[in-house]
């Protein structure tokens, strides 16, 4: 998993650079030992909140707040099973229900609309691609009472299905970018086979674009997931206790009752977890869905 | 935007002249069905609430009292422009945002450069650096608040107190100044990965050759790699203001806009008038002005964009 990063592309450039780097190395060995203590000193810096988190919730509380800082101790589950007693469960079901169910419809949406937006291009396909684009730049707050009276008005406030729908809405400008990107790499002459054959549309996509962008659609996926997973002001807005999310449980742990850091670290590790997982897979392509499919 | 439809990308090639072909009505509807469900649902979840609140902003409404509607010309936005509290918002989202941004794309820079070189475990400082960027912002948040900026437990005061400063009550004293850093560590990685993207995509001959001819790595970064990275660092600082701007969660959970005033942004502000003081009218025209705001930040966004777009294509 953490060995994903420089993967070797397939392409003529490429392995130039591959040899220019190679070439590179051998001539930069000595300056190379100071640029890698360097980079694992930052790198140990950015991670370090993260992994404070880690030991964190596996503490007593009493070794959670202290200072100095507590290093050593042994182990305990305690916190995770105390956060488990809090009723975290459901939240964390709504989490992955909204995010899981909004993923799919995502992937539903855009395959079709980036196909329509880039192999088989409709009228005024760019207005359209920045359409989409600009819905995703602006600001949630601006809307966000419009909705909350509308969600409220076909009872639909507090419901899991309505805040998947606007995590849909809100991944589907990433995800047509992303996905569109992938379809205008692929060799026209295998489209070119498969419209002679007189396919459908729906045949086309599903039989022969599909399978060859299915990576694509995966990195895609995973980057859908991973905002949706993370997202919060929808879910405190439009949500109360029976569609909560995992970041509403947080909302807890706003104000300090006594001694509670490990018990915040632990549940921090269960919202988390998933997501920092998903993004370590998928970091070859998270530029790209950053980006919008801009930059690769 | 052109009249017939233009293919781009490599796709294009063998295909383009059999489309460009002028299509029937039919087979215009036909191609338009795939777009269709994705549009019209961000139509109906994005334009026509944008619509509500536009309504909104120019009528008179407080949910609490329950008054009828009442068309009220501009006096929402008279009144909102005249708020000191909004424009203590306004200022306070240029700060945070201005600020955040500037320090992460810097940090992000040197990062990248760092990263560009080969080295031992590259991958996983990769993977280490890029972490912060996917902790759900709430636990992000949290965490800073709780575990790092806490006068009395918090990391922050112990490290500084090893040579000899603090402590320092973080969120009173420097309220700004430490969501700051907090949405700087979040979002430095952010840049890191768009520049990175930007350096590993230079010509590799082009910098052979700049060695050969004997140029200084140093003036091999300002003269050939600066110049290239130009749009990628325009991206990740026009990506990033509009996401920054958009920050909800940091305010939420660590100060609640305060002490007093000092932390509330605009989204927070609007977020507030909304469902704590009901005030329709005036956080629909505080939304509007907002979203007026954002349009400016996005146009020059877009056209980096489609920069990057025509080199695709």
């Amino acid at each position: 998993m953490l060995e994903t990063a420089p993967t070797p592309p397939a392409s003529g450039e490429a392995s130039h650079s591959e040899r220019a780097a190679a070439a590179r190395r051998r001539t930069r060995r000595p300056r190379s030992l100071g640029v890698a203590a360097l980079a694992w000193t930052v790198g140990l810096v950015f991670f370090f909140p993260v992994l404070w988190m880690f030991l964190t919730g596996f503490k007593h509380e009493s070794e959670a707040s202290t200072t100095p800082p507590t290093w050593l101790f042994v182990p305990t589950f305690d916190q995770f099973r105390a956060i488990l007693g809090r009723d975290f469960l459901p939240y964390f079901l709504n989490s992955l229900t909204a995010s899981v169910l909004s993923t799919v419809l995502v992937v539903v949406l855009a395959v079709p609309a980036a196909y329509a937006l880039s192999l088989a291009p409709v009228r005024r396909w760019k207005d359209a691609l920045f359409f989409f684009i600009s819905t995703r730049m602006m600001p949630p707050v601006a809307i966000i009472l419009p909705l909350y009276i509308i969600a409220n008005n076909i009872g639909l406030l507090d419901n899991v299905t309505m805040l998947s729908v606007v995590y849909t809405v809100m991944n589907l400008p990433i995800a047509v970018w992303m996905i569109r990107s992938f379809l205008v790499e692929l060799p026209a002459e295998v489209l070119e086979a498969s419209r002679v054959d007189g396919a459908s549309i729906g045949t086309e996509i599903r039989r022969i674009i599909l399978p060859m962008i299915a990576p694509g659609v995966a990195a895609t996926a995973l980057i859908c997931f991973i905002f949706a997973w993370n997202e919060f002001f929808f879910a405190v807005s439009l949500t109360s206790t029976k569609a909560a999310t995992v970041p509403v449980f947080l909302t807890g742990f706003i104000t300090a009752e006594g001694l509670f850091l490990a018990q915040l670290s632990a549940a921090s590790m269960m919202a988390a977890l998933p997501v920092i997982l998903a993004g370590w897979v998928a970091q070859k392509w998270l530029v790209r869905g950053l980006s919008l499919g801009a930059v690769k | 935007m052109s009249a017939p439809p233009v293919v781009d990308g490599r796709a294009g090639g063998a295909a383009a002249p059999a489309r460009s072909t002028t299509p029937t009505a039919v087979e215009r509807l036909k191609r338009r069905i795939p777009l269709l469900p994705a549009l019209v649902l961000t139509i109906v979840l994005t334009q026509v609430p944008l619509l509500g609140t536009v309504y909104y902003s120019f009528h008179s409404r407080n949910l609490l009292r329950g008054d009828a509607i009442e068309f009220v010309w501009f006096a929402n936005y008279a009144d909102i422009l005249g708020d000191e509290h909004f424009r203590t918002a306004v200022l306070n989202t240029v700060v945070l945002t201005a600020s955040t941004v500037t320090l992460s794309i810097a940090l992000g820079v040197a990062l990248a450069v760092l990263l560009d070189k080969a080295f031992l475990g590259r991958s996983v400082v990769r993977t280490l650096l890029i972490t912060p960027f996917l902790v759900m912002p709430a636990v992000a948040a949290l965490l800073w608040k709780h575990a790092m900026f806490d006068p009395v437990y918090g990391l922050l005061n112990w490290f500084l107190s090893l040579v000899g400063v603090g402590p320092i009550d973080w969120i009173s004293e420097l309220p700004m100044f430490s969501i700051v850093l907090m949405m700087t560590w979040q979002w430095t990685p952010f840049m890191m990965l768009i520049v990175l993207a930007g350096l590993q995509s230079q010509s590799p001959e082009v910098l052979e050759a700049a060695k050969v001819d004997g140029a200084r790595a140093f003036a091999t970064f300002r003269r050939i790699t600066l110049p290239h990275l130009r749009r990628f660092i325009e991206l990740g600082i026009l990506l990033g203001s509009i996401f920054i701007v958009q920050t909800f969660d940091a305010i939420f959970l660590i100060t609640q806009g305060g002490p007093g005033q000092a932390t509330m942004n605009l989204p927070y502000f609007i977020y507030q008038r909304t469902f704590r003081a009901f005030e329709v009218g005036e956080s629909a025209a505080a939304g509007v002005i907002v979203v007026a705001g954002t349009i400016v930040i996005a146009i020059f966004a877009l056209r980096v964009i489609l920069n990057l777009f025509r080199e695709e294509g």
